[in-house]
């Protein structure tokens, strides 16, 4: 076993990747629940990339084809439900995570220096995810598939002087078709999980090159024994490892129940919709994206035409994803952690989480006048926590940040 | 609070049990993936038995049906070709006798099919799955001269098949060809795919259930 | 972390009570179709009474015959003597007679496939639908429905309604829906038993994987891991 090891060790740098990484990677002893979302995300990721590969081989990127080979799928294959279901319970859980993962970062200040491109690198994963979950659902080709492709693709038509053509292009054809199937099916089961998997992968290196955050918000690395060892460190395996092993079983319970008990669960994850194949001729009475795209759907609709035009909505929806880049420079606090930032921060987080959830719940309803004047207030909201966050972060009494991790 | 708590007996015993019901649970969901790869009920129901009617057949004419996406000849033997079976003998053959279990049992004898004068046999060569070419005429030159008496030649690697496809001795193909199972219905109807003694239709979806 | 963890979760909470408040009803209401796909014989009538009264019209094509008898437990010979009407090979899908052609002439439509519709309309609307057909001379088949208004179809069920009391008529119908919301997901029948088998299963390995966790942690607890190196 050890020659074995040695063997391998002198070709390839095993044991030192395994030690850096997982059994020396020093980790804060007092991480809390919200630090369960990395490794869950990792697990979902992989679990995605698994199941699609075995749904690619029975799915028809064709136009004619492909609503009845998802049913196939669901019927004639062996098994093909459960990991259809799991395919898109993933897709909808993995934003569950993400969100979640993201929401820790906003309150233990995890994207602030040295970590910003940590966080750079998140956000990049995260748009790339919407795009890979846009396109994946418009494969089935059911009416919601067709008619939100056509909904989302139509936005580059607003673009000033090109928008048409390059709506045409991307689509390769005057309307969403067999060729924008076959072209989103390709993105979505090729270029864009080997670009999550190379995020992912950049965003552990940068992590583990500065180190884990804490809700503490503290840099453990400045308080060392005299082996180096950080004293509020623990390696990651086994203890961080056994750890996860729990918050994935436990995950894997709630995953589960979706998928046994309520896998469309009622129209969230699976739009009804969905569920007649797709018709150029006939539009849904109501469109919507799926939740996890909705915040960004109500920002969009909250945005009336001006000069005649709809791209000041798709600007300020695009808007509302960049504005994620520039977190970590408009943070002005001295503190990282919730724990101990003044109540400023605190009352401005939970306006902007409470103003997220509205506007994603709105993107899922049809338009009223009451529901736009809401979509209004909350998209101004949503932008208000980054414009003012250089003001917010720099006022107020922050409490004293203790030397160690705290229980 | 001391060490002592830490009870390492314990933890190799829990280490133990979590990976052991783990590696099970890994197992489990290993399960459905696997079985997507087995043939879907679309492909069994494609794959179910088919009908070939046989009275216009002649004497010496073949005709190629697919049955499970494979080609299986139904041809008729004449008088001659009958006797010559007979004749073809151990040096010649390798299995004269059909004692490697390529045939049903009702099958199992010297014309290798239940009516003497009406063939069934999977067209794919044992070698290496090649279909090979109906070679009916007796004496034909490239394939023997005199010592051929009609039957089927591989033209991927040479094997040579008589009219009962059986292999002839020597030739890259282990076995004689398949006969796959079948029977009459009528005198001149036959069902590829069902043996005579079991005319039920299987049902074919038990996969997908728990069992 | 405990307050912040209730923060949320109230905050939560209250932004879905106010989403209920917000949803205003609206449409016809639908009666509660109260369906159970656990009811072997409701499956087997609501099979039977479909290939009578809807396959002339409505195909459930991503549905085969033998996949019928294998989960409603019929023979072959069940099947073929109460459902197959229209096809020779047990394995084939169930497709209506009805040319595409012809349909569209004598209804102005061609009448939709129903492999999907209890997933799409959901079973409370077309148990509703099925009972909601009243005169209308203005209609060409003088019927209408309150439900689709308009709809091109005529009361197929007429002759039910006609001969069976209210009670059993709506139990006929409630068949034919239960069938329907069998065939939208075929694996609804085994999928409900499997996940409480899934769940047992992961629970063992909860037990099993939090005990493992805590006695490792007992090292960090104590210290213990730093002494090891």
């Amino acid at each position: 076993m050890d020659n074995n090891k040695n063997w391998i060790d002198q070709r390839f740098p095993l044991t030192k990747v395994w030690n850096e990484h997982l059994a020396e990677y020093y980790a804060p002893r007092n991480f809390n629940f919200w630090y369960f979302f990395g490794s869950l995300a990792t697990l979902v990721l992989v679990m995605q990339i698994v199941t699609g590969i075995f749904l690619t081989m029975h799915f028809k990127p064709e136009e004619t084809m492909a609503f009845a080979s998802v049913e196939y799928i669901m019927r004639d294959v062996n098994w093909g439900w459960l990991i259809r279901y799991m395919h898109s319970t993933g897709a909808s859980a993995f934003f569950i995570i993400i969100y979640l993962h993201m929401y820790r970062g906003l309150l233990y200040g995890s994207y602030k220096a040295p970590r910003e491109l940590i966080w750079i690198i998140g956000v990049i994963i995260y748009i790339a995810l919407m795009a890979e979950a846009f396109m994946g659902y418009v494969l089935p080709w059911g009416q919601m598939s067709y008619w939100g492709a056509q909904v989302i693709i139509s936005l580059f038509g607003s673009v000033p002087i090109i928008g048409p053509d390059l709506l045409v292009w991307i689509l390769g054809d005057y309307a969403v078709g067999d060729p924008a199937l076959n072209r989103f099916f390709s993105l979505h089961v090729v270029a864009l999980p080997l670009i999550l998997v190379v995020l992912v992968f950049l965003h552990i290196v940068a992590l583990h090159t500065v180190g884990s955050n804490n809700p503490d918000g503290i840099e453990i690395k400045k308080n060392k024994d005299k082996n180096g060892i950080p004293k509020d460190g623990i390696p990651f395996h086994p203890y961080y490892s056994v750890k996860d092993v729990v918050g994935i079983v436990v995950f894997l319970m709630i995953f589960s129940a979706v998928i046994f008990f309520s896998p469309a669960l009622n129209g969230y994850f699976l739009e009804h919709a969905n569920f007649v194949e797709a018709n150029p001729l006939k539009t849904p009475v109501h469109i919507a994206p799926l939740w996890y795209l909705t915040p960004f759907y109500s920002v969009l609709r909250a945005i009336p035409p001006m000069f005649g035009s709809q791209f000041p909505g798709v600007i300020m929806m695009f808007a509302a994803l960049l504005i994620l880049f520039a977190l970590p420079w408009l943070d002005r606090a001295k503190v990282k952690s919730i724990r101990y930032r003044s109540y400023h921060y605190k009352i401005a987080l939970g306006v902007f989480v409470v103003s997220f959830i509205w506007l994603g719940y709105l993107g899922t309803q049809p338009v009223t006048p009451m529901n736009a004047i809401l979509a209004r207030i909350f998209t101004v909201a949503y932008f208000a926590f980054f414009i003012l966050m250089p003001w917010f972060t720099s006022i107020g009494k922050t409490k004293p940040v203790p030397e160690r991790t705290t229980e | 609070m001391s060490e002592q708590a830490i009870d390492l007996k314990k933890r190799r015993f829990l280490t133990g049990a979590t990976s052991v019901v783990g590696a099970v649970g890994v197992g489990f969901v290993a399960w459905p993936f696997l079985s997507t790869w087995s043939p879907s009920a679309k492909a069994k129901a494609a794959g179910a038995p088919i009908d070939v009617d046989i009275s216009k057949l002649e004497h010496g004419q073949l005709v190629r049906v697919l049955y499970r996406k494979r080609p299986v000849w139904v041809f008729r033997r004449d008088a001659t070709a009958i006797d010559d079976l007979k004749t073809l003998n151990q040096e010649l053959l390798a299995d004269p006798h059909s004692k490697e279990n390529q045939q049903p049992a009702y099958a199992k004898n010297i014309h290798r099919s239940i009516k003497s004068e009406v063939a069934v046999l999977e067209g794919v060569c044992t070698h290496l799955g090649c279909s090979p070419t109906y070679r009916p005429e007796i004496g034909a030159a490239d394939l023997g001269g005199d010592a051929w008496k009609g039957g089927f030649y591989c033209p991927c690697h040479g094997s040579k098949f008589d009219l009962a496809g059986r292999v002839y001795a020597g030739d890259p193909a282990p076995t004689n060809l398949v006969v796959p199972k079948y029977h009459f219905i009528s005198d001149t109807l036959i069902r590829i795919g069902v043996s005579p003694d079991a005319h039920e239709v299987k049902p074919i979806f038990k996969s997908n259930k728990l069992t | 972390m405990k307050k912040l963890l209730l923060t949320t979760i109230s905050v939560l909470a209250g932004i879905a009570v106010s989403f209920n408040v917000l949803a205003a009803v609206s449409g016809v209401h639908l009666d509660s179709a109260n369906t159970d796909i656990r009811d072997q014989k409701s499956l087997q009538n609501g099979a039977k009474l479909f290939m009578e009264y809807c396959l002339g019209c409505h195909s459930i094509s991503f549905m085969r015959y033998n996949r019928i008898g294998e989960d409603l437990n019929m023979s072959d010979a069940d099947v073929k003597e109460n459902l197959m009407f229209n096809a020779e090979k047990a394995g084939a899908p169930i497709v209506s007679s009805m040319s595409k052609g012809g349909a569209i002439k004598w209804f102005g439509a061609a009448p939709s496939d129903l492999s999907l519709v209890a997933r799409s309309r959901g079973t409370d609307w077309i148990y509703t639908y099925l009972r909601s057909f009243h005169a209308d001379d203005a209609r060409p088949f003088g019927v209408n429905n309150k439900v689709l208004i308009n709809a091109s179809m005529p009361d197929v069920l007429w002759e039910l309604k006609k001969t069976k009391s209210a009670g059993e008529f709506d139990n006929d119908v409630r068949d034919i829906t239960n069938f329907l919301d069998y065939v939208s997901e075929p694996a609804k029948l085994v999928r409900v038993d499997l996940g409480y088998k899934v769940l047992g299963f992961l629970l063992i390995l909860l037990i099993l994987s939090y005990l493992m966790k805590n006695e490792y942690w007992k090292d960090v607890k104590y210290g213990k891991w730093r002494a090891k190196d």
